[in-house]
């Protein structure tokens, strides 16, 4: 099951990724061959079979105890930021 | 309008009152300066991982058994992904296939004092996203984190609300229940406590559902039913008017008080979840179950049909008296001190002047400038018959003004009801003589003028005869004519 | 020569204050300075911090303070958070990121005195075989140098293979330490899932991704493991296991050791790599252990269920990078939509947007159950297969890769040819077990690893059977031409 420029197109869409016009045939091709590839999987009966989201099957959720670890430290993770004013992240306006 | 079924279902939004947030240690507090309360877990950092808080979990049990729904003994948390700057991992760490309440009821009264079972479809646990702000930046919007990561209680109903009212009413109850629970705070201007409305309309006698549309974050009672009256009314004309309706994400402007669609939204998206890796399923079992249970209060339902059958009031006041837990212990507390067989008068009192005080100043009850026991020392006095009740309301705005007690003022303002008989006698000859024309009007068969008497006599005392007293003398002075 | 002492000797010597970690430190960084440029197995330096860390650890020696790890120098895959050294994850979209953080790995090994050198490249974001994909060129393999070195951590390999380094961490999602360990003559160990903690570890895959090590023997690696290895709060997937002597029972003879030769690793392998497989075997045999043979039927599934499990993974992971609070922001955005395509369109390289694009598809709306759910049947197929082998023999043995290195550019026109190098190895994460990679011999002058895979926590056992190899062996002392 091959896919299509439209697909692709959706997907990098869903996936907030430009891909340029040189670029998306050579996507288009590796994208469908990978899920050739994986279509394998499809032809596997897999019926009764529990879905295994973590190798650590048995294993449950840790629970932490509510209390506050965290001070203010904006001024250090702000360091990387590329835009900041007035202790907001700045990003282009947003529409509602 | 008549020819149409409205079916509404609310997702309430509410934040649970824990002092850090669902995944990291950062503090949940309100009003902190943008980003001071965002560590690298909801900042996103590369390499960060979430931990749950415990009490997140308990709080939602509680929810759970205070609507009789199923607590599930495992849930996941699943990751719902979309880009939007306000989410800064680019996906919602929330829970999708097993939440960790299932099916519930709650029963809910209405204006009219039936009761209404609305089914709690399911509530789960999930994280808040940040904040964008756009005062002050030119073509820029600005993100606070400080509220991302926050615990959100995700209440879903089922649509079973047929009307705006049963919408409200609804919408006020899980409001009680939370605020008894204190589970959250129901600050619904700090946005602790949220509601999206789906909106749908059907022909009368249609099972089949008709499209609907959310009303995204109403955070008021009042915006809900005004939001939900526009969009029932906008779905009936398009329609009427041989559209469709499409299913989307609408915002309630209150300001033009209409519904519109919103923008950034109106692709369709596809949230891809799937269970989130760096979280092993809750499992809850029963002894967790059972330490919740023990931490339950008594409901609000409880708690009314309590003060019902034992203090005999009817079940709209026992409602009333039971809407918040503190206004019910503040009832008690004054039941406590002037006896359960006055329940009826404290009822009253707590219900009108206290809370007629309250709403003017806009303060909580907490706050309140009159406590219990000095409330009960004003409905002494009524019980006793030092003042009578109109008087009592004088002495009340005093004693909220000034802060005083109930005696103090009594004292000071020489408020004391007049008891002697012979008195009271006095006054009323003193009217009678001082109107000649109204006795013999009144002797001779006009019997409303017996009020006007009493007005005088009430006049000439200050006010401070008491009434039953002065009805029976006078009574007996005017004699012949009048049925008074 | 230094470079070629064992962890135990160099710490012998440090103990006796023969040589100075100091010292120590100056022989790698001159190495490096004069080797490295051919390899390019660096992203970053840190020879002054280097020298700072090794003089703090001098005076720890000084005061009498002893350790296996005090004062030896090692360098971490820079998918490693360093606090206040930059973190690229071989990747644009981190060129200019400086972590805030250390990862839990790197604070316990600087705890227990290693001294970093620098970090080390890596395909980006961990996603590659070969160390072709990493925004800071691909690293050579000193074996030969048109050849790579494996992937994704290939710069760790490759600079352990040249001496550049006693050791180096690296991460493991589908053989990314296993694989180049094969390919470089070292010995590469991946822990069982939850050994190691994840935080402050970029993440790829979150329920493949583990922490592991590169050394040159097997006690080496068992000294690593045990300052890396344990429970960590931070990290819900860590697992609160107690964390045995890894180096204690690494002499224990291998008399009754049952040893399971996996049919479907053996069927079609090539005649010159299952010969030196047989020649492992019999040095096994001949040290007491038995073989037999154990089938894992649906162990051929395993790379189509890796990708779409990690893809799957991987796109909700990297929605983080968005240029919005830290990493590669475009120039001038003109909207959102254009800040988030464009950033991350020119800051992720073809392989990771390849991976993210499938893993989107693979979740999508429509596609979730053929692709993303069957997945997760098969892996349980395949760790249920897994746990029945164990049920009969104590560890499965292989070969690690289906050739020797291959040459740079060979495969990267199809990724998936550059899939099927996995082969081996992927079946050890997805099932969540640990593995191990020792050198055991030559194919047309490139080395070639033998791979040992054990049930969950049996590092010891894993260490203590490939030290016992190493003991009857010599491939692990073979260095590369130009790096003696």
């Amino acid at each position: 099951m091959s896919l299509t420029r439209q697909d692709v197109e959706k997907i990098a869409h869903l996936a907030r990724l430009s891909i340029t016009e040189q670029e998306m045939p050579v996507y288009v091709t590796s994208l469908s061959s990978i899920v050739d590839f994986v279509d394998e999987l499809s032809r596997t009966d897999t019926s009764g079979v529990q879905p295994m989201a973590h190798p650590l099957d048995g294993q449950h959720q840790r629970l932490r105890a509510d209390e506050v670890t965290e001070s203010d430290s904006r001024e250090k993770y702000q360091r990387n930021a590329p835009a900041v004013a007035a202790g907001l992240y700045v990003v282009p306006r947003v529409i509602e | 309008m008549s020819n149409w079924e409205v079916v509404i279902g609310l997702e309430i939004h509410a934040q649970l009152a824990t002092k850090s947030k669902i995944f990291s240690g950062s503090p949940t507090a309100y009003g902190a300066p943008p980003n001071t309360q965002a560590d690298l877990v909801d900042l996103a950092y590369p390499g960060v991982l979430p931990v749950l808080n415990a009490r997140a979990v308990q709080m939602a049990v509680k929810f759970g058994l205070a609507v009789d729904a199923t607590v599930a003994s495992r849930s996941v948390f699943a990751r719902k992904n979309y880009f939007y700057p306000d989410l800064p991992k680019g996906y919602q760490i929330s829970q999708y296939e097993l939440p960790v309440v299932a099916r519930g009821t709650l029963k809910v009264m209405l204006d009219d004092g039936s009761v209404k079972t609305v089914g709690i479809t399911r509530a789960h646990l999930e994280e808040d996203a940040g904040k964008s702000l756009h005062e002050g930046l030119a073509h820029a919007t600005g993100i606070d984190l400080n509220r991302a990561g926050t615990p959100l209680l995700e209440i879903v109903s089922e649509p079973d609300m047929r009307s705006a009212k049963e919408a409200v009413a609804y919408m006020k109850k899980i409001h009680t229940l939370v605020r008894y629970l204190e589970i959250c705070d129901g600050n619904m201007q700090e946005g602790s406590f949220r509601c999206d409305a789906n909106v749908s309309v059907r022909p009368k006698g249609q099972e089949k559902f008709g499209t609907r549309a959310e009303i995204k974050n109403l955070n008021s009672f009042r915006f809900v039913e005004k939001a939900i009256h526009y969009e029932v009314a906008r779905q009936v004309e398009l329609i009427e008017s041989g559209g469709k309706v499409v299913q989307e994400t609408r915002l309630y402007d209150s300001d033009k008080d209409e519904t519109r669609s919103m923008r950034s939204k109106e692709e369709a998206n596809d949230y891809r979840y799937f269970p989130d890796p760096d979280l092993l399923p809750v499992v809850i079992d029963e002894m967790f179950i059972a330490a919740v249970r023990a931490t339950l209060p008594e409901l609000p339902d409880q708690k009314a049909a309590r003060f019902a059958k034992d203090f005999a009031l009817s079940a709209y006041d026992a409602g009333v008296l039971s809407a918040s837990r503190e206004l019910g212990a503040y009832f008690e507390a004054v039941i406590a001190g002037i006896g359960a067989g006055h329940a009826k008068l404290a009822a009253n009192w707590v219900m009108g002047e206290l809370s007629s005080a309250l709403n003017r100043d806009n303060v909580d009850i907490e706050n309140s400038k009159v406590n219990p026991r000095q409330l009960t020392g004003l409905l002494s006095r009524i019980v006793d018959e030092t003042i009578s009740g109109k008087i009592a309301k004088e002495v009340f705005e005093a004693m909220w003004s000034e802060g005083k007690a109930a005696d103090a003022i009594i004292e000071a303002k020489g408020l004391r009801q007049i008891t002697d008989s012979s008195a009271i006698e006095g006054v009323i000859d003193a009217v009678i003589a001082a109107n000649p024309k109204q006795l013999a009007d009144y002797r001779s068969g006009k019997d409303k003028l017996f009020g006007f008497f009493v007005g005088q006599v009430m006049k000439a005392t200050g006010g401070k005869a008491n009434p039953a007293q002065l009805n029976e003398l006078l009574k007996t002075k005017l004699g012949g004519g009048g049925n008074a | 020569m230094l470079h070629n002492l064992f962890i135990g000797e160099l710490a012998e010597r440090l103990a006796k204050r023969q040589i100075s970690s100091v010292e120590l430190t100056r022989h790698f960084l001159s190495r490096i300075e004069r080797l490295n440029p051919a390899l390019n197995a660096f992203i970053t330096l840190t020879a002054e911090r280097a020298l700072l860390d090794a003089a703090a650890a001098d005076a720890r020696l000084g005061s009498g303070e002893r350790g296996p790890l005090l004062g030896i120098p090692l360098i971490h895959k820079d998918i490693f958070c360093t606090d206040g050294v930059k973190t690229s994850c071989g990747s644009r979209m981190l060129d200019n990121f400086v972590s805030p953080y250390d990862a839990t790995v790197v604070a316990r090994l600087k705890g227990a005195g290693t001294v970093m050198l620098g970090k080390s490249n890596m395909d980006e974001f961990a996603m590659g075989s070969s160390n072709e994909t990493s925004y800071y060129g691909p690293v050579k393999n000193p074996w030969d140098i048109s050849k790579v070195p494996g992937g994704s951590s290939g710069g760790s390999a490759a600079a352990t293979a040249a001496r550049l380094t006693p050791v180096a961490t690296g991460t493991d999602t589908g053989g990314s330490i296993r694989q180049p360990a094969a390919l470089t003559g070292v010995t590469g160990l991946k822990p069982t899932y939850g050994r190691v903690s994840r935080f402050g570890m970029i993440a790829f895959a979150s329920s493949l991704d583990q922490a592991g090590v590169f050394a040159r023997s097997a006690s080496d690696a068992a000294a690593v493991l045990q300052a890396m290895a344990g429970f960590d709060p931070r990290d819900s997937t860590s697992v609160d296991v107690p964390v045995p002597d890894y180096s204690k029972d690494l002499g224990k003879p291998l008399k009754g050791l049952k040893i399971g030769l996996l049919r479907e690793f053996f069927d079609g392998l090539e005649t010159r790599n299952a010969a030196l497989i047989e020649d492992a075997l019999n040095i096994y045999t001949g040290l007491g252990a038995e073989t037999r043979e154990v089938s894992l039927p649906h162990l051929p599934l395993s790379v189509p269920t890796y990708y779409v499990v990690a893809p799957a993974e991987c796109s909700s992971n990297l929605s983080r990078f968005d240029g919005v609070r830290f990493g590669h922001r475009c120039e001038e955005p003109k909207d959102l939509l254009d800040l988030y395509k464009r950033s991350r369109g020119e800051g992720f390289g073809a392989e990771v947007k390849r991976r993210i694009m499938t893993g989107t598809y693979v979740l999508s709306a429509g596609y979730f159950d053929a692709y993303y759910l069957k997945a997760q049947k098969a892996r349980r197929m395949i760790t249920d297969d897994f746990r029945a082998a164990f049920e009969k023999v104590d560890l499965v043995i292989g070969p690690t890769t289906p050739t020797p290195a291959f040459g740079i550019g060979a495969k990267m026109n199809d990724p998936v040819l550059m899939y099927l190098n996995d082969i081996y190895t992927i079946g050890a994460n997805l099932a969540g077990l640990p593995g191990v990679s020792v050198p055991c011999g030559f194919v047309e002058g490139l080395p070639m690893g033998l791979q040992l895979i054990g049930p969950h926590f049996a590092e010891a056992k894993l260490l203590n059977a490939a030290h016992q190899y190493q003991q009857a062996t010599d491939w692990h002392k073979h260095a590369p031409r130009g790096y003696e």
